[in-house]
């Protein structure tokens, strides 16, 4: 890159990060793949609405084939203060979009000089799964949730996605990657609305547990490189991402409660 | 195309279009930007509260223009396009003031000298490093560009703001005290400027990632009245 992009009127590329990164030679999501690859893939995150806002989870593992690639893959990003997005589906692109998809919202908001809806949001990442559907067809597919904070509702909201770009919001909750059967049956039973963000987080990690436990694909809380799933919290304060300390703890809880301690 | 009979020999040319430039400069107000201990606060006067004058270009960077809005908000638009073009490419630690205020005077520079008429404007970029030092950058209408040293001033009155600045500025000024400071410069002995007249925004070392804050009117209020 070699001098500062100035647009004539017509040619302008707007508020969209994606058309100036094109006008510029750069396309993050190459469509003309040759073939069906099978890269390392990326498995159980959920959501679900608790009193206060959303609870975002995901375990850390990444697989490629039978083996493990990764043990301490994030899969819950913050989009911005007051979103996230967790991500299951073919790591690499999966990574590469939530990349561009934080650097589409923050890029928006200095442009316009105010950020994007939380349902703005959400439209913004199906048309970058829209966009990413070629991929998906050469095995390059990647489900992502997006929750968040909607500051105009005073609510926390969530939406599921399929590889096509349809975009859904859900009432309760949403599961996607492998374990997601698993994971959501668990989320399904204990859920109830108003959760307190600590009931939330159990349920989360309940959830979770579950589905390591039935999908290989999952990884499940690793204590002894102390590594756990990871857990974050948006409400009107913003988003938190929890420590794997505190991760741990809720963990530890959860296994008490295993074993009939109550 | 030749004109014939119309000749105008360069330094005639060069002289006009200055002329016209500082003109439409000279007519708004001006903006100062004040270093103090953590960060770097930009003042400027503007009535306005949704036209901005000072705004965020990257996490570590600011930009404040004055004259022409259409103009400088262009400029503006390009800083924010060159610098996430920049750190996506490379990475976020990649992108930089200085290299940004030479792609800002090479373009005013190329309109000064090849387009019909020059823009006229007048911009400061800012930045601060991880310990709240500051650079700042004076870009004119011409491309002409200038390195600053803890405070500087653009638009219409900038000279007297100037000398105000040099005699009110310390090494151990805080937030409130740079804006303070930035404010009364630009306001001079015989009137004072209320929050609603005043545009505040500070790179802060503290403030994260994103550095740059807008103070609203509250804020500002409180702040002056100390």
């Amino acid at each position: 890159m070699s001098s500062i992009p100035f647009f004539g009127p017509g040619e302008d590329p707007g508020t969209d990060f994606l058309t100036l990164l094109k006008h510029n030679g750069l396309d993050p999501f190459p469509n003309d793949l040759p073939g069906v690859i099978d890269a390392g893939h990326a498995t159980t995150v959920l959501a679900l609405r608790c009193g206060d806002g959303v609870v975002v989870a995901g375990d850390r593992r990444a697989t490629a084939g039978h083996l493990i690639s990764h043990r301490d893959m994030q899969k819950v990003f913050p989009a911005d203060d007051y979103s996230a997005v967790a991500i299951a589906g073919a790591a690499g692109p999966a990574i590469q979009m939530v990349r561009v998809f934080q650097l589409q919202l923050e890029y928006y908001e200095k442009i316009e000089g105010k950020p994007l809806t939380l349902e703005g949001k959400a439209n913004q990442l199906a048309e970058m799964l829209r966009g990413n559907l070629p991929q998906a067809m050469q095995g390059l597919a990647v489900v992502p949730i997006f929750a968040g904070y909607d500051k105009a509702r005073a609510t926390g909201r969530l939406f599921q996605f399929d590889v096509t770009g349809g975009r859904y919001e859900e009432q309760d909750y949403a599961t996607s990657g492998s374990g997601s059967l698993h994971a959501g049956t668990v989320v399904k039973l204990g859920f109830q609305s108003d959760l307190s963000i600590e009931e939330a987080l159990s349920l989360a990690v309940k959830a979770l547990w579950h589905a390591a436990d039935e999908d290989s694909a999952t990884g499940g809380p690793d204590p002894i490189r102390g590594i756990y799933p990871v857990l974050s919290v948006i409400t009107a304060d913003g988003f938190r991402q929890l420590s794997d300390g505190e991760s741990g703890e809720v963990f530890a809880a959860f296994r008490e409660e295993l074993n009939g301690g109550e | 195309m030749t004109m014939p009979g119309m000749y105008v020999s360069p330094e005639q040319l060069m002289q006009d279009r200055a002329d016209y430039a500082r003109k439409g400069i000279s007519r708004g107000r001006s903006l100062a930007a004040v270093e103090y201990q953590g960060g770097v606060a930009l003042v400027a006067e503007n009535a306005s509260s949704t036209l901005r004058k000072v705004s965020e270009i990257y996490d570590r960077i600011a930009f404040g223009g004055v004259g022409r809005y259409n103009e400088f908000d262009q400029l503006r638009i390009a800083g924010v396009r060159y610098a996430e073009l920049k750190g996506y490419q490379y990475s976020r630690e990649d992108v930089d003031a200085r290299s940004l205020a030479n792609q800002y005077a090479q373009m005013l520079g190329q309109i000064f000298t090849h387009e019909m008429k020059p823009m006229e404007v007048e911009i400061v970029v800012a930045e601060i490093d991880t310990e709240g030092s500051a650079e700042l950058y004076r870009i004119q209408y011409d491309g002409t560009v200038a390195d600053e040293l803890h405070w500087c001033c653009i638009g219409g009155d900038s000279e007297s703001v100037l000398e105000r600045l040099a005699e009110g500025w310390t090494e151990d000024l805080d937030r409130d005290g740079a804006v303070r400071l930035a404010v009364n410069s630009l306001a001079g002995p015989d009137r004072t400027i209320g929050a609603e007249e005043l545009e505040v925004a500070v790179l802060a070392v503290d403030n994260g990632r994103r550095c740059f804050q807008r103070l609203d009117d509250l804020e500002t209020e409180a702040l002056l009245a100390q």
